[in-house]
């Protein structure tokens, strides 16, 4: 299995690209990150387990809708510039499609008592949603003293003070940031 | 400047600080369009995300269904554009160098301080979700026991959707 990881990545056609992402984009609810990975690594075999660790990694480390990043990257990989660009395309065209047509059943009906209450409940499951993803994240977060104070400050200043994301996220980076690379000085984390 | 013009500047902006994906972006997006451009009002903001979720796909879409609410099909395009296009340019030109950054002392430091700002982002985005939806005391009941649920059990999160519209329907949330 291994050796064939050091060949040349065979050849994958551009509308292959383009069909595998439409697959990974409607797959999954709620972020499709997992269905990214089993396609990849486990059906199609595009990328190794370790390759696919290592390209989103940057795709992480970036800003920006993770997901998308890494079909650019996979996209390029196997189809340069075209690839880069067909792969994203296919991933985002059939979900963009889906929440288009919801939005036209919004526009009709969305003014409706009984769609307002289904939103309304739905709205409150993703609260939940979100709370719970917050949560999991928090427990992942590395020496907490050290860091579980700048969650906690960047929640005031944007859920409670509303300050613009751009200056908080700037002045967190830098703080929490040098902060990290002090604590790293030890040794690799 | 035009709406299409305006959202794409806008948008195009957040996208380089969009650490975390889309998600950590909810509290910003609300910022900027229901708060400071006035595009829409806070309760269609909460329809729009209760919409995305329920639908297929990465969790940019939230941001296709705001700028459809802005300005129709040219919006929603606009809007989609403006997220991912930026950080896609930057990938592509940065991939081939990423073995030479990657474990680079300060790589893993931003990485390790961006995390918990995330966190922060995401809690807020939860917090503004429940508000603007307007939810009562039972809203906020079933909040936490969906929260509850997904952090304790592996049940799927289409069943606490479904189960928020049930009870959205029956007046109940």
């Amino acid at each position: 299995m291994s050796e064939q990881h050091h060949q040349a990545p065979p050849a994958v056609s551009l509308a292959a690209l383009f069909f595998g992402f439409s697959k990974i984009g409607l797959s999954g609810f709620g972020g499709v990150l997992p269905f990214a990975r089993h396609y990849l690594v486990d059906t199609s075999r595009w990328l190794t387990a370790e390759e696919f660790n290592q390209q989103l990694g940057l795709c992480q480390f970036l800003p920006g809708p993770n997901v998308v990043n890494l079909a650019v990257v996979v996209g390029r990989r196997y189809g340069g510039l075209a690839g880069a660009c067909l792969a994203p395309f296919g991933l985002l065209a059939g979900p963009v499609a889906i929440v288009l047509l919801l939005a036209l059943l919004y526009d009709a009906w969305g003014a409706l008592p009984q769609a307002q209450a289904m939103l309304r409940g739905i709205a409150a499951a993703g609260s939940g949603l979100l709370f719970a993803m917050a949560f999991r994240m928090a427990l992942a977060v590395k020496k907490k003293p050290f860091f579980l104070p700048f969650t906690a400050l960047v929640f005031v200043a944007v859920a409670l003070l509303r300050w613009p994301l751009p200056v908080v996220m700037l002045a967190g980076v830098a703080l929490s940031g040098a902060l990290a690379y002090g604590l790293l000085k030890k040794g690799r984390a | 400047m035009s709406t299409l013009a305006q959202l794409f500047a806008d948008f195009a902006l957040l996208s380089f600080v969009a650490f975390g994906g889309a998600t950590a972006l909810l509290p910003e997006l609300y910022r900027v369009v229901v708060d400071q451009r006035q595009w829409m009002d806070a309760t269609t903001f909460a329809h729009l995300y209760a919409i995305a979720q329920a639908a297929p796909g990465p969790n940019v879409l939230v941001v296709t269904l705001i700028g459809w609410q802005v300005a129709g099909l040219a919006g929603a395009l606009t809007a989609t554009l403006a997220m991912c296009l930026p950080m896609s340019v930057v990938v592509y030109l940065l991939i081939g160098r990423w073995e030479r950054f990657q474990g680079a002392r300060w790589q893993r430091a931003v990485q390790m301080g961006v995390a918990p700002l995330a966190v922060g982002l995401i809690f807020a985005g939860a917090t503004l979700v429940g508000q603007s939806a307007g939810l009562g005391w039972a809203g906020w009941a079933f909040v936490l026991a969906v929260a509850v649920v997904c952090v304790r059990t592996k049940f799927h999160p289409l069943w606490c959707i479904a189960a928020g519209a049930a009870l959205g329907l029956a007046g109940l949330v």
